[in-house]
């Protein structure tokens, strides 16, 4: 069983469709990024991941569980722009991803003494501890991202979603920010949906590149049908296949001497 | 070098600053003094120096009859229905505007009543507010209420449906409930944007208490003001309007620095 499984998934607003029949199946620990064009629909295809829009037909589940009807701690997201509160400081940023989940919101005592000790524990491993009394405004847009990315992990979500969460970023931060990502993917092997522009960012980072197009077009109706994953990458390896062939099958090696 | 890319030195900033205020001062002393050259008890323009006079007389001599100082008497009676009726409409409004931006059912409920209610004219209703809670200080606090909560309301809904939606769904997706997301992420960020609105509503606040004391009230700044244009005391009225004016502008400053104190958050970018 496949631990994100997206079945015959449609989505339309009115009659505009923007997604039909969605399948596919994610393992456990994999980075998948999300290519296309604008308007494709692979920021709705997020969203539905993320359960802040539900599919009109199909349905997504993860790990079997029911379908949600809204965003929760399963899923954790860090968008291009506005994932970090602008009125709290960077410590108290990545203590809400647990202060939250609480009935008024916010730790105290011995919890909070607790949290804000593991708080500073993950900026020191994001880099961010010099600045973890300042608010988000002061840092940089790689610092802010940084900082989106460990927020969302505090919770610890079974899936991440990134929707171009480097797509503002400057071409010097955006790699730094690729070594980050790969990283923190290393230690916690957390399942990850990317939405990205940048092809060449999608094969790096990617297991797989799962590219949204429209198969079926009407011109005299842009919007009768709507697009779907046409190309299903396997990017492993930096996209070359058969790299690890002779692992599986040590019987393919030449015969020595 | 264009107009718009022109700036003044600090002096010269400092001095065209000033101007308005010198020239309206110079243009009252000459006009006075033109008005008591024709006529010495002329009492439309009093001298400034009898201003002066006077204002230190309504300050510190204790009424004739009672020996309380009228001045502060007014003073405290006015503060004490701006304040409670502004009071009253920033608690409203914010309770009202946090509940028609979060919840899609109340925005529904009140989104539209609460544009509607904005346009009825708050003093024409006045003679109701008279009638239904009597002369007394309930219904000069309950028309600074009714004139200035609509137009709060509105804003501060308005201002939770700016914060961005992804900041709600990041909310979500770290297990906050529609309680800590109103409590947590909404509120702090709408505090700020509160204290702006009072600091705009406290112009439209005064007016309708001065106009509510000049209607009917024994005690209050809008009612001295205007009891004493029976006996054209151009010195009083001046005097009052003086204060008064001070009076706002102190509230303003204070309002302005606890903001600035209160939420470091909105300057850090800056």
């Amino acid at each position: 069983m496949s631990f994100v499984s997206v079945t015959d998934v449609w989505q339309r607003y009115g009659d505009r469709s923007i997604l039909e029949r969605v399948n596919v199946a994610v393992n456990e620990g994999e980075f998948i990024s999300i290519v296309g064009a604008s308007g494709c629909g692979k920021s709705t295809f997020l969203r539905m991941l993320l359960a802040e829009e539900r599919p009109s037909r199909g349905e997504i589940r993860i790990d079997g569980g029911e379908p949600a009807v809204e965003p929760n701690r399963e899923r954790g997201v860090v968008f291009q722009r506005y994932s970090v509160f602008p009125h709290l400081t960077v410590r108290q940023n990545i203590v809400a991803g647990e202060a939250f989940d609480t009935t008024w919101g916010a730790l105290s005592g011995a919890n909070r003494k607790a949290a804000r000790e593991r708080a500073d524990a993950l900026l020191k491993r994001i880099g961010l501890n010099h600045v973890a009394d300042q608010y988000p405004a002061s840092l940089s847009g790689g610092m802010q991202q940084r900082l989106a990315i460990g927020q969302a992990m505090t919770a610890k979500p079974r899936v991440l979603l990134l929707d171009e969460p480097f797509g503002a970023l400057d071409p010097g931060t955006r790699l730094a920010m690729h070594v980050f990502l790969m990283e923190l993917k290393a230690e916690t092997n957390m399942t990850v949906f990317m939405v990205t522009h940048d092809l060449e960012e999608g094969f790096k980072l990617g297991d797989r590149v799962l590219v949204f197009d429209k198969p079926r077009w009407d011109p005299h109706d842009p919007g009768a049908y709507g697009a779907t994953i046409t190309y299903d990458f396997d990017a492993k390896d930096g996209g070359m296949p058969y790299q690890r062939i002779l692992d599986n099958y040590p019987s393919l090696a030449p015969e020595a001497g | 070098m264009r107009l718009i890319n022109r700036t003044p030195s600090r002096p010269m900033a400092v001095a065209l600053a000033a101007l308005p205020f010198v020239a309206i001062a110079v243009a009252y002393s000459v006009s006075s003094e033109i008005r008591l050259a024709a006529n010495p008890s002329d009492k439309l323009l009093p001298a400034p120096s009898t201003i002066w006079e006077t204002a230190i007389r309504l300050f510190t001599q204790g009424d004739r009859r009672t020996g309380e100082i009228l001045l502060w008497k007014d003073t405290l009676a006015s503060l004490t229905r701006l304040f409670g009726g502004v009071g009253i409409a920033a608690a409203l409004s914010l309770t009202l505007g946090m509940l028609i931006g979060l919840l899609p059912y109340a925005r529904r409920l009140l989104s539209d009543f609460v544009a509607v209610l904005s346009m009825v004219p708050p003093l024409a209703l006045l003679p109701i507010l008279f009638i239904v809670f009597g002369l007394g200080e309930t219904s000069k606090v309950v028309l600074i209420v009714i004139g200035i909560t609509p137009f709060m309301t509105r804003d501060l809904s308005q201002r939770v449906l700016d914060i961005p939606h992804e900041q709600i769904v990041k909310a979500q997706t770290l297990g906050a409930s529609s309680l800590v997301i109103a409590l947590r992420v909404a509120l702090p960020q709408i505090l700020p944007r509160l204290i702006s609105n009072i600091r705009l509503s406290l112009g439209s606040a005064w007016l309708f208490l001065i106009a509510a004391e000049a209607v009917a009230s024994d005690v209050g700044l809008g009612y001295r003001i205007f009891l004493v244009r029976r006996y054209l005391a151009m010195d009083v009225i001046l005097t009052y309007v003086v204060w008064i004016t001070f009076l706002a502008f102190v509230i303003d400053w204070a309002l302005k620095t606890l903001s600035r104190r209160a939420f470091p958050w909105m300057e850090a970018g800056l």
